[in-house]
């Protein structure tokens, strides 16, 4: 029973394998259990099925062998008996529902909810899970039953039964449900002594196919994630989602918390959920929503249900529609013609495309702004390959129609590139596992939706065109379990997935969850009371960690000295090691010092509690960050990790000492100000870390300058992130606490992926040639990431080497390789495909302008440091200048008076100038030097999305919320105010506005605001009474108040940080804060809208 | 024939040229090595590899690094060779690549200049290509100099 000795053969069985006939039968599920044992089970529950296949690849070695192909027909009975047989024998382990039914019948909604439920108790048992990948050995089963499996094809199932009860032992409801997920796994621990090639499993196909498509299959779409397009559909039954199942490579969703909270339970504890993170924060607002439900279903998209089942459930039926579809293709190649849309798809765009190109004429419509928040463009495909495609919250192209030559791109004045967001936490992934990834074999691309299949045999890759042989395991579909359908396998259906990688992307054991933490304990920092709130968040998350049994922590303090603590086991109490040498720093008792979380919890919690006490009488006020650094670096560079450091002054000692460089008397001077380092040592100590995997992120808590210029490289080039609370203290700024507990909370339970690289594609013709973002470039298209984090986006430019003129569209893939905090390696790949075009008009057609805005804003701050910030921001004048004058001249056949820009540009002018008015790029006095650094840190770190937010706010008018088209989420109705511009004149006296500029909110509060407003959501009597610095809205049972906070709360929870609110009056010192972000008017040292589009005007018409 | 000052010039200069030379074509090796990863993409992703890697990236950097001086001085001692053995003609065509080093060496992006050729900015694919074009041209320069020096130098000794 080596079966872990042979993984490979293990995945090839999933693929190929006729897995599902079992999966509904609980007869496999107990095998699982009995197989692997407890470890297991956690990911085994009802509600997860499509997990189990992930975890389970190596046990999957075919159960194919066992049918051999004479079986196919008779496929349905045996089955079937095998499952009631099991049934009847189940009861010994305990579990009564199984019992109750035939296969089928099985899985009715009540045993899975309850599935769902207990999911998350077994969920507390990740380890066995990590084992996977790397082939630990399950428990044997008995050698006899096994051999007589082989024996019987049909009477395999039989045989299960006595293997499968000791496994048992966990829930009995649950477990039900599970079986369907473990069918697989059964069938691998059978198949595994006769290995054989995986055509064998083939016959399986017919008996499921048949299903009739229930519901609308428009709705269905492909398994894409897109929630956005679901909300729409009603909340589904909890039992929906627990079809889905199983089969091998099927779609597991990622954010399993999101299922278990679709039951009503959030059960963190569960593998998933933990892995997933705050997922449900970012795409869908709140994690029970109906919406994302629907998101779920339509994710998994590859029900196994059997007929009966479906049918039975009440809801279900919409829901599941978009698995139904695959099967229904009945054309074997038909494969939506690839390109741009001909004929009839373009017919439909047609008035879409007029409407596109009428231009705008910039100086005469003052409403440009969308009331609603601005969608990325459509690229113009035809419909089924569009559907296909990238969200564009993960994949983005700066224009959606590729000009088909460099001098076409030159010509538009428009940047090309890709603005990326590859690790994002998302409510459904697809998941797939297999023995052999199918990659093309010249260029290595992953196979995705939009390679095109020349015959049942060979496909061609999209990005190099070489034609490729389909190896045999591809031939069948675990998902409509039929042989010879290569194209409709989830790899070919989604253009987000994920594989969980064989052996050969390992060659050294993936690295254990390390946790490093290096706290700044001089005068200074316990002057601000820090270490408090960071102890006491890290303690109650403590359990929260990504991680698995491996885990390990370590702690580290320094001033003038460094300290270690030593949390060996057998310890009573934390020891601390001081080491006073910073010159050269030696690591004392480096085995004691990151130790395993689980074994020495308690001492851990001991220091935690008494590291804010220990250093109260400190006087030392110097700072020798500099070696802490290093000792961090010697301490994590044998197993690489994260380092997490907080620091609160400028570093005065030892290596990295910096020197104070901000005269704020020339602040004003943009020619002056230091935004390079002033030292290499954090940037070689960033590469040393990167080629040890350890990433250092940085949280800098600092009243005074403390040169972020120089200490930001640590994160740049270890793929770290950088924080910054400026003039952080526990008592003067009790909003900062807040903030950094919120941050700080989810910096350390998100998702997180370890030793990790990216890789980007694109095809032949199109090159790529700089990245933003932080990361180390190692060769020229491989990003190094020793951590990568779900916040993280990235930016890349492309040119236009070679002529595309004979490509209808071309391809771009980003592939990170990574491994989970439960020790899997896994790739995460992302494939978009967008239209060739070859006249200029097309290219401004497709010009996504947020993409161009963020894709500037990079390019902005790389020529801030490399030459100058008015540099920069002549730059970006200029990119709006050159771009309108290109179309005036090309374009425009007539030349009409104003200002004429494309319909996709209109809002270009006003990004720009919101950009130049961005703290990064800001000219003038306001910005402290570290401020603006830490700005340009996110412009380079921060996804699209949050990016606009911070560059162009949105302003809601809230005094008269309604509940009219809000959104109804998780029995919560959340208002949907029209966004407005940022315009002093849209604000009125009697109204209260609420800007949301990303990691802040103004809550600004006319003089005549209604009564009704400032007694039932403020809950003060009167305007004068609203206190100066309030920063939160009271809860009050008015139905005002509910709506305005729960709008607060759901703009809250779509993003990572945690934007702290204040309320301003017109007398209140945050009103020039406030003011500043009306990006439309005049500010004592930029333009207004009006006047910035005279200039352009000026420029364009020269 | 005579051995003048400056036939004295070129033959210096035409040793060291060779050396230039072969600065400019171990300039275009180590531009070719930093930007391909001569492994399988596997192995490449692999972290062990990344190490390796990075260690030879800073190494080359490193020599690179190291190779800025020399190269600049050894051309500006050329310029003023030949200013001193007053060979307009010669200085002429040298001076516009002195004054590109000297605004390469003075126009470095960061605060100290010893940040030239440090890795994450090398290693940025359009830096990467911009340098390997520079060392293309240079070599080209280099070589035809070379055969310039050996002309002028044969030329002096045979007319004086």
């Amino acid at each position: 029973m080596a079966q872990p000795a042979r993984p490979p053969a293990a995945f090839r069985g999933q693929n190929g394998a006729g897995q599902q006939p079992y999966s509904n039968g609980p007869v496999q599920n107990q095998l699982m259990h009995s197989s692997d044992g407890q470890g297991y089970n956690p990911s085994a529950p009802g509600s997860y099925s499509h997990q189990m296949p992930a975890k389970v690849p190596p046990h999957q070695s075919s159960g194919q062998y066992n049918y051999s192909s004479s079986q196919i027909a008779s496929q349905l009975n045996n089955y079937q008996g095998p499952g009631q047989i099991l049934n009847r024998v189940a009861p010994p382990s305990g579990s009564p529902v199984q019992q109750a039914g035939s296969v089928p019948q099985v899985l009715p909604p009540a045993p899975q909810n309850s599935a769902a439920s207990s999911a998350g108790g077994f969920g507390a048992a990740p380890p066995g899970l990590s084992s996977w990948p790397y082939g630990q050995a399950p428990a044997s089963h008995p050698g006899g039953s096994q051999t007589s499996h082989l024996a019987h094809v049909a009477g395999t199932a039989s045989i299960h039964p006595p293997s499968s009860l000791p496994g048992n032992s966990n829930p009995p409801g649950s477990y039900q449900y599970a079986a369907s997920p473990g069918g697989p796994p059964l069938q691998n621990s059978y198949m595994k002594p006769a290995s054989a090639p995986p055509p064998v499993t083939q016959p399986l196909p017919p008996l499921h196919l048949p299903r009739p498509p229930l519901g609308p299959p428009p709705v269905a779409g492909p398994p894409l994630i897109r929630p956005s397009t679901l909300t729409a559909a009603a909340a589904p039954p909890p039992s929906s989602s627990v079809p889905q199942s199983l089969l091998n490579s099927t779609a597991n969703r990622e954010g399993d918390a999101a299922s278990t909270a679709s039951d009503g339970s959030v059960v963190q504890n569960s593998y998933d959920a933990i892995e997933g993170g705050g997922l449900m924060a970012t795409t869908h607002p709140s994690p029970a929503t109906p919406n994302v439900n629907m998101g779920r279903n339509v994710g998994y998209s590859y029900p196994n249900l059997p007929p009966g089942y479906q049918n039975t459930s009440p809801g279900a039926p919409g829901l599941q529609a978009p698995a139904l579809q695959y099967p229904d293709g009945s054309k074997p190649f038909h494969q939506p013609p690839l390109g741009p849309n001909h004929l009839t798809a373009s017919m439909g765009t047609l008035s879409l495309q007029q409407e596109g190109l009428r231009p705008v004429n910039l100086l005469q419509e003052r409403n440009i702004l969308p009331t609603t928040i601005l969608q990325a463009p459509v690229p113009n495909l035809h419909e089924d390959i569009q559907k296909l495609n990238c969200n564009p919250e993960l994949f983005r192209c700066t224009l959606t129609n590729i000009p088909q030559t460099q001098a076409l791109l030159n010509k538009a004045k428009l940047p090309l590139g890709l603005l990326l967001h590859p690790f994002k936490d998302l409510s459904q992934l697809p998941v797939v596992t297999s023995s052999t990834i199918v990659r093309c074999r010249s260029c290595r691309t992953y196979i995705n939706p939009f390679v095109s299949f020349l015959d049942q045999r060979r496909w061609k890759c999209n990005l190099c065109y070489r034609v490729n042989d389909v190896p045999e395991e591809f031939m069948y579909n675990p998902v409509t379990r039929a042989y010879g359908e290569p194209h409709k396998r989830p790899e070919v259906q989604n253009a987000t997935i994920e594989f969980m990688a064989p052996s050969e992307y390992m060659l050294r054991p993936p690295q254990p969850p390390v946790y490093l933490f290096v706290f700044d304990v001089s005068h200074n920092a316990i002057e601000t009371g820090y270490l408090n709130t960071v102890c006491q968040t890290l303690l109650d998350n403590l359990d929260l960690l990504p991680g698995n049994t491996r885990t390990k922590i370590g702690f580290i303090t320094f001033d003038s000295t460094i300290h270690f603590y030593s949390l060996q086991e057998g310890l009573s109490q934390p020891q601390m090691l001081i080491v006073s040498d910073i010159e050269d720093v030696f690591i004392p008792m480096p085995e004691n010092l990151l130790v395993n979380l689980n074994e020495n919890r308690e001492l851990i919690q001991d220091l935690l509690k008494t590291l804010p006490q220990m250093f109260t009488k400190s006087l030392e006020t110097q700072s020798a960050l500099g070696p802490a650094l290093q000792a961090a670096f010697k301490l994590m560079s044998p197993t690489g990790g994260r380092i997490s450091v907080f620091q609160t002054q400028l570093p005065s000692l030892g290596m990295g000492a910096l020197k104070s460089r901000e005269e704020p008397n020339q602040r004003s001077n943009a020619k002056d100000i230091h935004l390079t380092p002033s030292t290499d040592f954090y940037k070689k100590l960033a590469l040393d870390c990167s080629g040890q995997q350890v990433a250092v992120d940085l949280f800098l808590l600092s009243g005074q300058y403390s040169d972020l210029a120089s200490l930001g490289c640590i994160s740049r080039y270890s793929a770290g992130s950088v924080y910054y609370y400026q003039s952080y203290h526990h008592k003067h700024n009790p909003v900062q606490v807040e903030k950094l507990q919120k941050e700080l909370k989810r910096y350390l339970t998100r998702k997180i992926g370890f030793e990790a690289v990216m890789r980007i594609r694109c095809t032949k013709g199109l090159s790529i040639h700089t990245f933003h973002g932080n990361f180390f470039v190692r060769s020229t298209d491989l990003l190094s990431l020793p951590n990568v984090n779900p916040d993280a986006g990235y930016a890349v430019q492309m040119a236009v080497e070679e002529s595309l003129s004979d490509m209808q569209v071309v391809s771009f893939q980003s592939a990170l390789l990574y491994t989970s905090s439960k020790g899997e390696r896994r790739i995460r790949v992302h494939t978009m495909c967008l239209p060739v075009v070859a006249t200029l008009s097309d290219v401004y057609l497709g010009a996504d302008v947020q993409a161009i805005t963020g894709l500037l804003a990079n390019m902005a701050v790389d020529r801030s440091v490399s030459a100058s910030l008015s540099d920069a921001r002549d730059a970006l004048v200029n990119a709006v200048i050159d771009s309108l004058a290109a179309y005036r001249s090309s374009v425009l056949s007539i030349q009409q008076p104003g200002l004429m820009a494309p319909r996709s540009l209109r809002l270009f002018p006003l990004y720009v100038l919101a950009l130049l008015k961005q703290k990064a790029f800001q000219a003038g006095t306001s910005a402290r030097l570290d401020e603006r650094i830490f700005t340009m840190c996110q412009v380079k770190n921060q996804p699209l999305v949050y990016l606009m937010l911070m560059t162009h706010p949105n302003l809601y008018r809230v005094d008269n919320l309604s509940d009219e088209g809000a959104l109804n989420i998780n029995d919560k109705t959340i208002p949907q105010p029209p966004i407005l511009q940022l315009s002093v004149e849209k604000l009125s006296r009697d109204g209260a506005y609420l800007m949301d500029a990303g990691s802040v909110m103004y809550l600004w509060v006319g003089k005549n605001c209604g009564q009704n407003f400032i007694s039932q959501v403020l809950g003060v009597p009167n305007y004068g009474s609203v206190p100066q610095n309030m920063t939160h809205l009271p809860e009050l049972e008015t139905a005002e108040s509910i709506r305005t906070t729960t709008f607060i709360a759901w703009l809250r929870e779509q993003r990572p940080f945690f934007p702290i609110l204040y309320i301003v009056k017109d007398e209140s010192p945050l009103k020039s804060s406030f003011l500043q972000n009306m990006i439309e008017d005049r500010t004592e040292s930029a333009l207004s809208y009006y006047e910035f589009l005279l200039h352009i005007q000026q420029q364009v018409n020269k | 024939m005579a051995f003048t000052f400056a036939a004295f010039c070129y033959m210096l200069s035409l040793v060291l040229c060779a050396a230039l030379i072969f600065f400019a074509i171990w300039h275009i090796i180590a531009f070719d090595e930093l930007r391909t990863d001569f492994k399988s993409p596997i192995d490449q992703c692999n972290p062990v590899h990344a190490r390796e890697r990075l260690r030879n990236i800073e190494r080359i950097c490193f020599l690179l690094r190291k190779l800025v001086l020399p190269e600049y001085s050894i051309h500006s001692l050329f310029c003023i060779m030949f200013l001193c053995a007053q060979e307009w003609l010669t200085l002429g065509l040298n001076v516009p690549l002195l004054f590109y080093h000297i605004w390469r060496y003075f126009h470095c992006p960061a605060d100290s200049s010893e940040l030239a050729y440090d890795p994450p900015a090398v290693m940025n694919a359009d830096t990467l290509s911009y340098c390997q074009k520079e060392a293309w041209c240079k070599l080209a320069f280099y070589l035809l100099s070379f055969f310039y020096y050996l002309y002028c130098m044969i030329y002096t000794l045979v007319s004086s």
